[in-house]
């Protein structure tokens, strides 16, 4: 389904990913770790097509989505949504015109530009918002809600795109424990329920672990590990984050849990 | 220790030294100024068709007149200024549409000239040449031009002001598109959203309170040259007034309703649009 063959891109001198390659064969939610300048959210910006590849190829269902152009560009985007740490949210308009800002590719640009978006979307946007628990603040401003809800708002935008996939760079790193496990369960619902392909970049070890099918380590652009959570032990831990004995997990965990609890994904194996 | 006396070794004198050199640049700058001003000064009154000084006692027979005129005919000041209410009304027409006019394109402007939201980013210097040049032209001249070419009337003065307007607000708008916040324009991005659609539902919604407290600072500069652009035969109530001046005495009590008439627009113009400034402004920062 994805197929990520030497992809690279630099900076000036930078390299910020480093000829990667993977290739994920059904829809599963990846989570990719390693600490900041990894690469992690460059990877994610450059298969939403907001930065642009210096070099390499990813293949979505056998199209190169790296070589798209103009019109095909932003349709691949509307299929490949996408969940930023800031929300990047239009903060003066309400809720729902927020998430109904998903079907923009969908729609005539005059009619979006005077809010003329057809009812059933409207409906539509609506019970999204019900699905995850927020339809009680559809009318208010997308400010007046705390980050928690609107994380939850960017999540009901990238599902009313419908899109193939959905890439969320750091979605938790700005909330508190709470909201952090209540935007990544709706993450793993979405996946579980709607069989969509999810690609989260975690900065945290046991989130990745809990909700995630397969794990990537990335350090310094490359891709130093690739295996499922239970591969991932505190020694490859500390090869990602290039990390010594001191280095402890539960220094960083953010969770609210018992940390023997059993993993929200399904048993079965990536 | 260093070649300049240190400042704590004598920290009186050193002081004192400071203060000398800065006094005796002060006063430098003060004498050519003066001598500027003086030289400037005698070669404009010796270039002058009148004379200054034979002219400056008669500078406030205009207004004595004006007043005297009016006081004997003060019975007929509220005909006068019912009489040109409409020609009033065409003067702030004639604002009001080259604001409008002004301000729409100024926002397309600005916005392919701001770094960072431009849709063509190689051709953000030739937007900003273009709001510079239309910037530059006075709106007289333009309203001349366009006079000669189209013949007098509102509608070349409508267009003058609205080609003035567009430079003068893009530059301002586009100033303020700088601060915009460009994660909301990111997300749109990613959903695969087309370029106007960014700016209509990404930036639009954040500026346009500054915009609009802009547009209105320039519709009330834009009454003052529409009022102006009547006396070069575009019509409205600065026509009525350079007709009621130049026919000389008889009919400066008509030039003092117009007067009135205008002072009062401006008064009102200019406290309506402070009022709702604020209220956008207090609105805005919370």
């Amino acid at each position: 389904m994805l197929v990520v063959e030497n992809l690279t891109k630099r900076f000036g001198g930078n390299v910020a990913v480093d000829n990667a390659s993977f290739t994920v064969d059904r829809p599963i939610m990846l989570g990719i770790i390693g600490r900041s300048g990894a690469g992690k959210s460059t990877f994610l910006r450059m298969m939403n097509r907001l930065t642009d590849a210096t070099t390499g190829s990813l293949k979505v269902e056998g199209q190169d989505v790296l070589r798209l152009t103009g019109a095909a560009r932003r349709e691949w985007q509307s299929q490949c949504a996408m969940i930023f740490q800031q929300f990047n949210l239009v903060p003066r308009m309400d809720v729902v015109s927020n998430v109904l800002h998903g079907t923009l590719n969908r729609r005539s640009t005059l009619a979006t530009m005077f809010n003329l978006f057809p009812r059933e979307d409207i409906h539509r946007a609506i019970d999204i918002l019900d699905r995850l628990g927020i339809v009680q603040h559809a009318a208010k401003r997308a400010e007046a809600l705390s980050g928690g809800q609107q994380q939850r708002v960017a999540i009901a935008r990238a599902l009313m795109q419908d899109p193939k996939v959905i890439l969320a760079d750091e979605p938790i790193a700005s909330l508190d424990p709470m909201n952090a496990q209540i935007v990544m369960d709706a993450l793993r619902r979405i996946h579980d329920e709607d069989g969509r392909m999810v690609i989260a970049n975690l900065h945290t070890l046991d989130t990745a672990r809990r909700y995630c099918d397969r794990v990537i380590g990335m350090r310094d652009g490359r891709i130093v590990f690739d295996g499922t959570p239970e591969q991932l032990t505190t020694g490859v831990a500390r090869d990602i984050y290039g990390a010594d004995e001191t280095f402890s997990e539960e220094a960083t965990s953010t969770e609210i849990r018992d940390h023997r609890a059993a993993p929200v994904r399904a048993a079965t194996p990536a | 220790m260093a070649l300049s006396p240190s400042p704590t070794s004598d920290p009186h004198g050193h002081y004192l030294a400071l203060v000398q050199r800065k006094r005796l640049y002060g006063g430098l700058t003060l004498a050519i100024f003066v001598l500027m001003m003086v030289s400037g000064f005698m070669l404009a009154d010796s270039r002058n068709a009148g004379g200054f000084w034979s002219g400056l006692p008669q500078i406030f027979d205009f207004p004595a007149d004006v007043l005297a005129d009016t006081a004997t005919k003060l019975h007929l000041l509220p005909e006068h200024l019912v009489r040109y209410f409409p020609a009033l009304l065409e003067t702030i027409n004639i604002a009001a549409a080259s604001t409008l006019i002004g301000a729409a394109l100024a926002l397309i402007l600005s916005l392919l000239a701001t770094r960072g939201l431009a849709l063509w980013p190689r051709a953000i210097p030739v937007f900003r040449r273009i709001m510079d040049i239309m910037r530059a032209v006075p709106e007289i001249v333009i309203a001349l031009v366009l006079i000669f070419v189209l013949g007098g009337g509102p509608v070349p003065a409508m267009i003058a002001i609205a080609f003035h307007t567009t430079g003068a607000l893009g530059k301002l708008f586009s100033e303020v598109n700088e601060n915009a916040d460009l994660k909301p324009v990111e997300g749109l991005t990613s959903v695969g959203a087309s370029w106007l659609q960014r700016m209509w539902l990404g930036v639009v919604p954040q500026v346009s309170p500054n915009y609009f407290s802009y547009a209105l600072l320039r519709f009330e500069i834009n009454i003052r040259a529409s009022a102006i652009l009547g006396f070069v035969g575009a019509g409205g109530i600065g026509y009525e007034l350079k007709n009621a001046m130049s026919w000389g005495k008889g009919r400066f009590d008509e030039a003092a309703a117009i007067f009135i008439l205008l002072f009062l627009t401006i008064v009102v113009f200019d406290q309506l649009s402070s009022h709702v400034r604020g209220r956008l402004i207090h609105k805005g920062g919370h």
